[in-house]
């Protein structure tokens, strides 16, 4: 598909400075912004209701708010007939009741009464077991992978991997904390099959690097790696564009709910192609890959390749 | 070179085929409005009550497609909604307080097909609608119910022995026992080494005083019983709610999650899994005649009564004991291996059963379960609470001697009955209180949407994907469609098979195995175009391709395999549901992406001279 050979690696740099700055912003805005996370991980209440023609949303607030309900975000949820409500924990009040307690409210003296399409309530404690959970998967799964690709490869290889993916996982947590978008249970899963698909991708530009080194095919290692990418970036650009393909359809026709969760995986995708490309065999090669680590691995079989 | 797998491979991997598409197919059935008809006593349905339920839906037109009788219970399929709730609405009047009617959505596969098993997806709530509750077990109201009854045993005990205590009280964490005099604390130490084994002795003392606190040991089975004990007594409930195929679970040590498809009104479901109920023991009236009893003149100690058979029966006014003086139930069996129910009393339980069973040897108990059934209904157009009392006899039997805080309950038919005896006895009453401390209801609309929203996704997705390689790699991208194809095949048989649980996020996981399946194939394309422009014969080619590009996808597939696992271990809900078919995508994708496109590609151009490939 491609015959041309592009210096990637040479042009390391710029690839470095421009994921430097991004990954600074992204931390930036994580630490000032913080991430808009969903009901799933702070408590609340959320009672999603449809009409069968279009809601002004005002209305619903000033009824909501003459019954001690001001505090609960109103808001269109896909059209402008469907209706989503938000409420934060209350102490004191028993908040099993309130969405039975908000449905009565906002039906009141409406002819065509609001359907009651969804309603989620997370207790506190819940809230934290889930964040805490969702914590303790991003943590081992980056464990399991540093561990696997350490045993398959080389440490230097794998910390490499472990780099690129961090970045991935970052910029994508940043994008969500600038952009303002909800994070909830499901964008959670998304970031974690975002780790495995960025490493998919990483792995097996790894995989030749590994196999150029065997067959010496150049002198030094940039140039060996720089082949490698090359040779797989057809491959790598057609796979991200198949997983593309079906984000998008999730994203546009796959409903509100699970809006958040392919967008993450549309940004993870694209950070996740130009990562594996630009980021993890640089990392690599700043770390002091050579061929010797390769060699030596496969003489002795496969041991850790613990220097 | 030539490219050809041996015949017994070729035939393993179109028998594979076969099962997979066979245990796919009872997808395509959809589903049946059907009413489900279980007993909601202890004894299940029998056929005459199958024949009753005939008659009564006969005379009123609406036979339905088909009644099953299974496994004790009455299902009849509808091939419209309106129907189903005309029916159940008529069972529930006819078979009222016999049996529980409730609203279910039953696969309509062949029978074929469920002879063998094969059976449709099991679909989440946020698919088929339904509301999910995760309770939190108040386990230190548990703690101090049970000190409570320790405390007011203690007493008793102690008065029993003749001691005069000064005080038994709680103090802080400990329960501190105040005495007159050396002799008495003496005593007294006894008595809790031999009637109080569950108690510890704390060190801290002062001048003829003892402190005692529930051992370790025992708190963990307060704990443990308190949440068994909820569990049972929310299924049985459930039961009364009239919900097919519920689930309660234990999730960690204190919470129990409960999903009650297709349960809508979330504010009758809240209300009766908080419901109480209660059990009184009373003496038979055996002096009197019921069926005068029946016709009006109920005598003046007594009270009317109907036994789960719906035999009346007469029981003296007094109670002897009330369930909350049960400590525990449990089924087993009696001297002469008859099966019986073991029943233990707290002290004042115990006193007042001493007390009777000294003067009724001979004659018959019963045991009376009560609940309180709160009904809303609209009278004058106002929301009216009625708190209705529904009081069943259980069981009776003959009293054989005296007996007190420890006693069996015999007379019954079948282990089956002393357990579920036993399980009725503890299911009572809630152990501790239970608060709400997650809900997710989805409306039916909204999981009816949430099917078609991720239908057309997947259609579009699977669409674009198939295209896009058709273009790029011509006929070997229709031989990576045809394996994608069967990808998805293996995914859906294998998620019907294992009974999982298909949400939301899982047809998620399903459209993105699609987009990533494709990648094995794109890796061994590109190896195969790599080898030809090296200059390899197009047969090596095919052969190297496939061969160099092998390790490459093991290794991308494991670490893809072990970020779904961590999310398996670490999901909750539908975001399990969603590892599970990455987990299963990626598994079969190495299968048919390697194995299956690689029997098609030597089907087409194995064995022969090729002039070009079309890639």
């Amino acid at each position: 598909m491609l015959n041309k050979s592009i210096n990637f690696i040479g042009n390391r740099k710029y690839a470095l400075i421009f994921s430097g700055l991004l990954s600074f912003m992204s931390l930036v805005s994580l630490g000032v912004n913080g991430l808009h996370l969903g009901i799933d991980f702070t408590g609340g209440s959320l009672i999603q209701v449809g009409y069968k023609e279009s809601v002004d949303l005002n209305e619903l607030r000033k009824s909501l708010a003459a019954d001690n309900l001001g505090d609960a975000t109103v808001q269109h949820f896909g059209s402008t007939k469907d209706v989503l409500i938000r409420l934060k924990l209350r102490e004191g009040v028993s908040s099993k009741d309130l969405s039975t307690k908000v449905l009565e409210v906002i039906n009141r003296g409406r002819a065509e009464p609001a359907e009651l399409h969804r309603v989620e309530f997370v207790g506190p404690q819940v809230g934290e077991d889930l964040a805490q959970d969702g914590f303790l998967a991003l943590l081992y799964s980056c464990f399991g992978i540093l561990v696997y690709v350490a045993w398959r490869f080389e440490w230097k290889f794998s910390t490499g991997a472990i780099i690129a993916t961090v970045h991935d996982v970052i910029v994508t947590l940043g994008l969500f904390s600038a952009m303002s978008i909800e994070f909830d249970l499901t964008v959670l899963a998304a970031i974690l099959a975002l780790i495995g698909y960025s490493l998919n991708d990483t792995i097996v530009i790894y995989d030749r690097i590994r196999e150029n080194f065997l067959l010496s095919v150049a002198d030094t290692t940039e140039e060996v790696m720089n082949i490698a990418v090359n040779e797989t970036l057809s491959r790598t650009i057609m796979t991200s564009l198949t997983v593309f393909l079906v984000l998008l359809s999730l994203f546009f026709l796959g409903g509100e709910v699970i809006h958040n969760f392919a967008l993450a995986l549309l940004f993870g995708v694209v950070f996740g192609t130009y990562s594996s490309i630009f980021i993890a065999s640089p990392a690599a090669l700043m770390l002091g890959i050579c061929r010797q680590d390769l060699l030596v691995q496969i003489k002795e079989g496969y041991d850790d390749g613990m220097p | 070179m030539q490219n050809h797998f041996p015949l017994w491979k070729n035939i393993l991997i179109l028998i594979t085929f076969i099962v997979c598409l066979i245990y796919s197919i009872p997808n395509l059935f959809g589903d049946d409005p059907s009413v489900q008809i279980t007993s909601s006593g202890a004894i299940p349905l029998e056929q005459k009550q199958v024949d009753d339920v005939k008659n009564i839906l006969a005379a009123s037109g609406l036979p339905g497609k088909a009644l099953e009788f299974n496994k004790g219970q009455i299902l009849i399929r509808y091939t419209n909604t309106p129907d189903q709730l005309k029916a159940a609405d008529l069972l529930r009047d006819k078979l009222a307080k016999q049996a529980t009617v409730a609203l279910n959505l039953a696969p309509a596969t062949p029978a074929w097909l469920n002879a063998i098993g094969a059976n449709p997806m099991y679909l989440g709530l946020d698919l088929r609608g339904g509301v999910h509750f995760l309770l939190e077990v108040d386990m230190n109201a548990a703690l101090k119910q049970a000190e409570e009854r320790y405390l007011g045993d203690l007493k008793i005990a102690l008065r029993e022995a003749k001691i005069h205590y000064l005080s038994v009280a709680k103090e802080g964490e400990a329960i501190k026992i105040k005495l007159n005099n050396e002799a008495e604390t003496e005593t007294t130490l006894n008595i809790l080494a031999k009637d109080f084994r569950n108690l510890k002795q704390l060190d801290q003392r002062g001048e003829n005083e003892i402190y005692v606190a529930i051992s370790e040991a025992d708190q963990r089975e307060i704990k443990k019983f308190a949440i068994s004990q909820n569990m049972t007594t929310l299924r049985n409930r459930v039961n009364e709610l009239g919900v097919a195929e519920p689930i309660i679970q234990q999730q960690g040590d204190s919470r129990i999650v409960v999903q009650l498809p297709g349960v809508q009104d979330t504010a009758k479901a809240k209300e009766i899994l908080g419901k109480t109920a209660s059990l009184e023991y009373r003496l038979v009236d055996t002096e009197h005649d019921v069926q005068k009893a029946v016709a009006g003149q109920v005598p003046v100690n007594s009270r009317l009564y109907y036994e789960k058979n719906g035999q009346p029966i007469l029981l003296d006014r007094r109670v002897i004991v009330t369930g909350d003086q049960i400590v525990d139930a449990a089924s087993g069996v009696d001297q002469d291996g008859r099966p019986s129910v073991n029943i233990t009393l707290n002290g004042v339980g115990a006193g007042k059963m001493a007390k009777t069973t000294q003067v009724s040897v001979g004659k018959p108990m019963a045991v009376v379960f009560i609940e309180y059934v709160n009904e809303t209904s609209i009278e004058n157009g106002q929301k009216v609470n009625h708190k209705d009392k529904v009081e069943k006899v259980i069981s009776v039997a003959t009293i054989q001697s005296v007996f007190s805080k420890r006693f069996q309950t015999t007379g019954l038919d079948s282990p089956q009955e002393a357990r579920n005896l036993a399980l009725l006895l503890r299911a009572g009453a809630l152990a501790a209180p239970v608060d709400i401390v997650e809900e997710r209801t989805v409306g039916p609309s909204l999981g009816q949407d949430n099917i078609d929203k991720g239908m057309l996704s997947f259609v579009v997705g699977f669409g674009l994907v198939v295209l896009l390689m058709l273009v790029v790699y011509k006929l070997c991208g229709l031989v990576a469609n045809l394996a994608l194809a069967y990808n998805v095949v293996i995914v859906v048989a294998i998620l019907s098979m294992l009974q999982a649980t298909l949400t939301l996020p899982g047809i998620a996981g399903i459209i993105l195995t699609v987009g990533m399946s494709v990648d094995a194939n794109v890796l061994i394309f590109e190896r195969i175009r790599e080898e030809l422009r090296n200059g390899n014969s197009i047969q090596e080619s095919i052969f190297l391709g496939y061969d160099k590009a092998f390790g490459t996808i093991l290794d991308s597939h494991v670490t893809n395999l072990v970020v779904a696992i961590v999310l398996f271990a670490y999901g909750t809900g539908p975001v399990k549901g969603f590892a599970v078919t990455l987990i299963i995508g990626i598994l079969s994708s190495m299968f048919t992406a390697i194995t299956c496109s690689r029997m098609m590609i030597n089907w087409i151009y194995g064995n022969r001279d090729v002039e070009k490939l079309s890639i």
